[in-house]
């Protein structure tokens, strides 16, 4: 982190004597004008996620070293093998050489987006990551844009009628969805909706994402009814998270003195809030907002498990008893990846929000 | 709980009332209730008129027509009172585009007026508050409690949180901005002397009662009250060695709303008590003409009253 955030820091602009002391920072920020100051800001961030990045590439080889099993022994389990040709296999992995020296092969090869073979697909990591990529970005993105739209939406209605009916309802019911555990929920909607219980038929899918047969626009209209229980069972257990910051936020806001001013000068209460409070109380919560749609790329392993939805989750859940090192690594990657991503886009996005914020 | 308990001023068009008072005496909650800007919970009564209409009984809408077109306010701390997420140009003229004042075209041409006249160059509108240094960031809340032509102007301790350079540069700025467009201002503060310099009239206030009421010079170097003298000797006078060298300061805290003394409210603290202080509460008396006190020693028996001019 240190070595990236330095450059950014240190460079201070052409010409112009520096002062020390505590000053010296504002002194640099303020002679450099906003365009360089907001340029300074941006690389900084960049430098960080860079450095991110390289320690998940780092982790992603250790960490999964620890697993205990052998990936030899568990592919060729039930199988007649002589030592000679598990000694082969092991060859072929690269898993005889020693330990440094697979990092470094891995490493050079994951700088150049060669993330390996997994072990029991037999085909490139990165091609078994991009075929399933689009079903989890689909799910879980729609499940998190919902959540966190609903999350913001009712979390501003609670802060502001806080302490009546409607906040405490309001808070109760998400908290509550909050402390289920999805695969659970998943599970019951099945039962409910899609094997059908009493008077209700079965409505929606048991799982999948496609029945296969139709084509254009009626395709889209069959996952979309795919994706129904699956979205409502991410969206049941998340909203509460981003409806609790955003209401606490708010809180924080509400008895501000620029409200009062901005109820002097004539505004409707309506106004009043979304002109005023909202755009200081969503500050806090860009960030969480940012955070969830990180775990995009992660989908929900267990949701995707429980309707058997072909995305990153069930892959990663197929990988780790094996343990197939090169996809774990590369899935891990990726996660961590999107997670580094989205947190670099919320920092972008911050300054624009939050005028104090990088100028 | 009573914050603020029988207090009854007029304000004549143009004319300059000062509020005096120590915090926690009920200058703010006064200053809010004029516009009902106090939380739900606050109940009023009484009479807020304002050009001869009640505050108080006004329906919603004709409330928000009237809150900053006819009296705006300058709140104290610029800092917290705008909206730090909002350009300063967009916070001055908004009042404008709620009350229908001007298009957007016009009321961008009015918020760069406002800002010269406040001594604030035009192309400052773009700025943010944070951008701006306190003197800068009050210019801006009196450029803004000027956009709608108010016929009052409240300002709530105005340069509390200024040094004393720009606390000068402020006054004389409200000064001659309500004098040149015949605005009425209730100015509220803790510091006597620079209400008597600004004011007309100075009222001051005690544990939420007004005590005494008069002209401004008066008030401020012959104040009948007690009270009012010990404010007025808690600062040091420019001219006057004596009080410079030693400023005399009022032991003591003024009471809990909840718990107010019996009899006249500031008994505990007054060095000039009667016993009968303690059952009787005293009614605002004429000390002087158009100049009133709520002491027991002024009073028509007592003509050499404590400290009657």
């Amino acid at each position: 982190m240190t070595a990236a955030s330095t450059p950014a820091v240190v460079r201070e602009p052409d010409g112009g004597p520096v002062k020390s002391g505590p000053s010296r920072g504002v002194l640099a920020r303020a002679a450099a004008g906003p365009k360089t100051a907001y340029l300074l800001y941006v690389a900084g961030k960049l430098g960080g996620a860079a450095v991110s990045l390289l320690a998940v590439l780092v982790t992603s080889f250790f960490l999964f070293r620890i697993i205990p099993g052998d990936p030899v022994k568990a592919m060729t389990r039930h199988r007649p093998v002589s030592p000679e040709q598990m000694a082969a296999l092991r060859r072929q992995f690269g898993l005889d050489s020693p330990l440094w020296q697979q990092f470094t092969d891995y490493c050079g090869k994951a700088l150049t987006g060669d993330l390996g073979v997994s072990y029991q697909f037999h085909a490139p990591v990165s091609q078994l990551i991009a075929e399933r990529f689009p079903a989890t970005l689909l799910l879980t993105g729609v499940a998190v844009v919902i959540y966190s739209a609903l999350g913001l939406w009712l979390g501003t209605r609670s802060a502001w009628r806080h302490g009546q009916l409607g906040d405490k309802l309001n808070t109760g019911v998400a908290l509550t969805l909050w402390s289920v555990p999805s695969f659970w929920l998943g599970l019951l909607l099945i039962i409910v909706f899609s094997v059908g219980m009493g008077p209700i038929p079965g409505l929606f899918p048991t799982g999948g994402m496609e029945s296969g047969s139709e084509t254009g626009f009626a395709h889209v209209l069959d996952v979309a009814h795919h994706m129904v229980l699956p979205v409502l069972t991410l969206v049941a257990v998340g909203y509460a998270q981003t409806l609790l910051v955003m209401r606490s936020s708010l809180l924080d806001e509400m008895g501000s003195d620029y409200l009062t001013t901005a109820r002097a000068k004539g505004l409707r209460d309506a106004l009043v809030r979304r002109k005023h409070a909202v755009p200081n109380a969503l500050l806090p919560t860009v960030t969480m907002v940012f955070i969830n749609l990180g775990h995009v790329a992660a989908g929900s392993i267990l949701v995707e498990s429980v309707f058997s939805w072909p995305g990153l989750g069930g892959l990663f859940y197929q990988a780790i008893p094996v343990p197939d090192l090169p996809l774990i690594q590369g899935l891990f990657v990726v996660f961590a990846g999107a997670m580094i991503l989205m947190n670099l886009l919320a920092d972008l996005l911050y300054p624009l929000l939050d005028p104090r914020v990088g100028r | 709980m009573h914050a603020v308990r029988g207090v009854d001023l007029t304000l004549a068009a143009g004319q300059k009332l000062g509020v005096a008072g120590e915090s926690g005496c009920g200058k703010s909650t006064l200053a809010l209730a004029l516009l009902r800007l106090l939380p739900a919970s606050a109940h009023l009564s009484g009479e807020i008129l304002l050009d001869g209409e009640d505050v108080l009984t006004m329906k919603w809408g004709r409330l928000r027509a009237v809150r900053w077109a006819g009296a705006s306010i300058v709140f104290q701390g610029a800092m917290h009172s705008l909206n730090a997420v909002h350009r300063i140009g967009d916070q001055i003229a908004e009042p404008l585009l709620i009350h229908g004042r001007a298009t957007p075209a016009a009321a961008r041409k009015r918020t760069a007026a406002l800002l010269e006249q406040v001594g604030l160059p035009a192309a400052r509108a773009d700025a943010y508050p944070h951008e701006l240094s306190g003197g800068q960031r009050q210019r801006v809340m009196i450029a803004m409690s000027l956009a709608c032509d108010p016929h009052l102007i409240v300002a709530d301790e105005p340069t509390t949180a200024l040094d004393v350079m720009i606390q000068a540069q402020i006054l004389r700025l409200i000064e001659q901005l309500v004098a040149d467009q015949n605005i009425s201002l209730l100015m509220i503060s803790h510091d006597l002397a620079v209400l008597a310099d600004t004011c007309d009239r100075l009222a001051v206030m005690y544990a939420g009662r007004v005590v005494e009421e008069g002209p401004a010079a008066a008030v401020h170097t012959a104040a009948h009250h007690p009270y009012a003298q010990a404010l007025s000797a808690a600062f040091p006078r420019i001219g006057d060695p004596a009080s410079r060298r030693a400023p005399r300061g009022l032991p003591g805290d003024p009471p809990d709303p909840a718990r107010l003394p019996t009899g006249c409210t500031f008994h505990p603290r007054c060095p000039v008590a009667l016993a009968s202080c303690t059952q009787d509460d005293q009614p605002l008396r004429e000390a002087a003409p158009h100049h009133h006190a709520a002491c027991v020693h002024v009073s028509p028996a007592i003509p050499q009253g404590v400290s009657a001019p």
